[in-house]
């Protein structure tokens, strides 16, 4: 906690905005320049784990996500195996509103005819990011503690073991995500459209054929602040809901007045919290299901 | 918050959960819901046709009911008629008889008093006759005076 001395408020915030990074281990010969060890290992500052450069990985991003991800998936797969036609039970019941929910949503927001990837699509992405941003509302230390304290076990530094436990929070988990909903924006596109009739779209509007190249600048922009916005409006959301989670954690330590101020704002910054990562997570899927419903759609 | 190579292991995440839910998470459960969507509708639609048919019994019913009821009101109609009907025809056949009864006696009577009258008449002639030959103690003609006496004897 803040409390210990030789903890800064600063370095307890810069602390908890970093993954935990697996990669090429770095040293920082002199100050400002680093060179490769050629070992693999994990991170133990902010400036090391920036020097691993692309092919580092955060595990703790990947972690918590999959294992979030499995637990949706066997949750709905397990009420798949066992649904019945006759009386719900409640499980049942509770997976089939979050699903009639998303297929309804679907089905107001995609007009593009018969496809069997949307609708998945769309429970996927509401769910998993749902599951993620609702990491958010764990506080902010116990996690990242008991991580910290299990590593310790192993003969790690524990005030160098980094854990981000919101996956939602890393830009590489959204943009990931967007990237996967471009690629499925660019299969249809040019699946329905045809190569011609996509590139013909891109290079012949908004002003018809005699302007192509400012047609084309603008439409491939249009095209690419798609993913975007995407990846980064969840990104952005999710940050600095994190980070006012911590800013409030951050006042704990200093003393009881401030510290009982602190509860009652984190339950309340927490309950308004609930609203944006639901909210958060639908943005995300019915932006989804409009830019495929878009991809679908002659012009 | 560097990007690095999490970005694409995301991505992979994605698209196998993506690929997942499609093949065995979605079908199974849409296609239940649609068998219970539709389940529902015929259970829907035979209520609603048991309830019509059991609408149209309750008319039926109803209607077999008044026909009963009419009928009895005709049956008993026609009783009380035909009982009327008896009473009238004993009264009228009471009536008749009792009028033959006392025509009978009517003319027997009259027959009777006929008859007394005749001896009567008789009488009276013979009576007067020897009466008026004791009163006037002479010989009468008896011719004469039976003619005149029986004229007399007629107009009683």
């Amino acid at each position: 906690m803040a409390s210990e001395s030789s903890i800064t408020t600063s370095s307890y915030i810069k602390h908890h905005l970093q993954n935990l990074t697996f990669g090429e281990k770095q040293i920082e010969t002199a100050a400002g320049t680093w060179e490769p060890t050629g070992q693999m290992g994990f991170a133990t500052t902010s400036q090391e784990a920036a020097q691993m450069g692309f092919w580092a990985i955060n595990v703790d991003t990947m972690l918590m996500s999959i294992i979030l991800g499995v637990a949706m998936m066997w949750f709905f797969r397990s009420v798949a195996k066992t649904i019945s036609t006759g009386v719900p039970t409640p499980v049942q019941n509770f997976a089939e509103m979050i699903i009639e929910f998303i297929n309804d949503t679907v089905r107001g927001s995609f007009t593009g005819g018969k496809n069997d990837l949307v609708a998945p699509l769309a429970l996927t992405i509401f769910v998993w990011v749902f599951l993620m941003n609702l990491m958010d509302l764990i506080p902010v230390d116990i996690l990242p503690l008991a991580v910290a304290q299990g590593a310790a076990l192993f003969g790690a530094d524990p005030h160098h073991v980094f854990f981000k436990i919101v996956p939602s929070t890393d830009p590489n988990a959204t943009m990931g995500m967007a990237l996967v909903v471009f690629g499925l924006m660019l299969y249809y596109s040019f699946k329905i459209k045809g190569t011609g009739g996509f590139l013909g779209e891109l290079a012949f509007e908004p002003f018809g054929k005699m302007a192509l190249p400012i047609n084309l600048v603008l439409e491939t922009v249009t095209l690419l602040a798609k993913p975007f916005s995407l990846g980064l409006r969840l990104f952005g959301n999710m940050y600095a809901g994190e980070m006012v989670f911590i800013l409030i954690a951050t006042m704990y330590g200093a003393g009881l007045m401030l510290g009982s101020v602190a509860g009652l704002l984190q339950v309340g910054w927490a309950i308004f919290h609930i609203l944006i990562i639901t909210l958060q997570a639908f943005i995300f899927m019915v932006l989804t299901v409009v830019y495929i419903d878009m991809a679908h759609q002659h012009h | 918050m560097n990007m690095n190579a999490t970005l694409i292991g995301q991505a992979i995440a994605f698209a196998i959960f993506i690929a997942f839910c499609m093949k065995y998470v979605w079908p199974p459960i849409m296609q239940a819901l649609e068998e219970r969507t539709k389940k529902i509708a015929d259970g829907l639609a035979a209520a609603e046709r048991g309830r019509h048919e059991q609408e149209l019994a309750e008319k039926r019913a109803q209607q077999v009911i008044h026909e009963a009821k009419e009928q009895a009101n005709d049956i008993i109609s026609q009783a009380q008629r035909r009982g009327n009907d008896i009473v009238d025809e004993s009264k009228e056949s009471a009536r008749v008889e009792g009028e033959r009864i006392l025509t009978t006696a009517q003319a027997e009577i009259e027959q009777e008093a006929n008859r007394a009258k005749d001896e009567l008449r008789g009488q009276v002639g013979t009576i007067a006759l020897a009466g008026a030959a004791k009163i006037l103690n002479r010989e009468i003609d008896d011719k004469a005076h039976t003619d005149l006496l029986e004229e007399l004897v007629s107009r009683i």
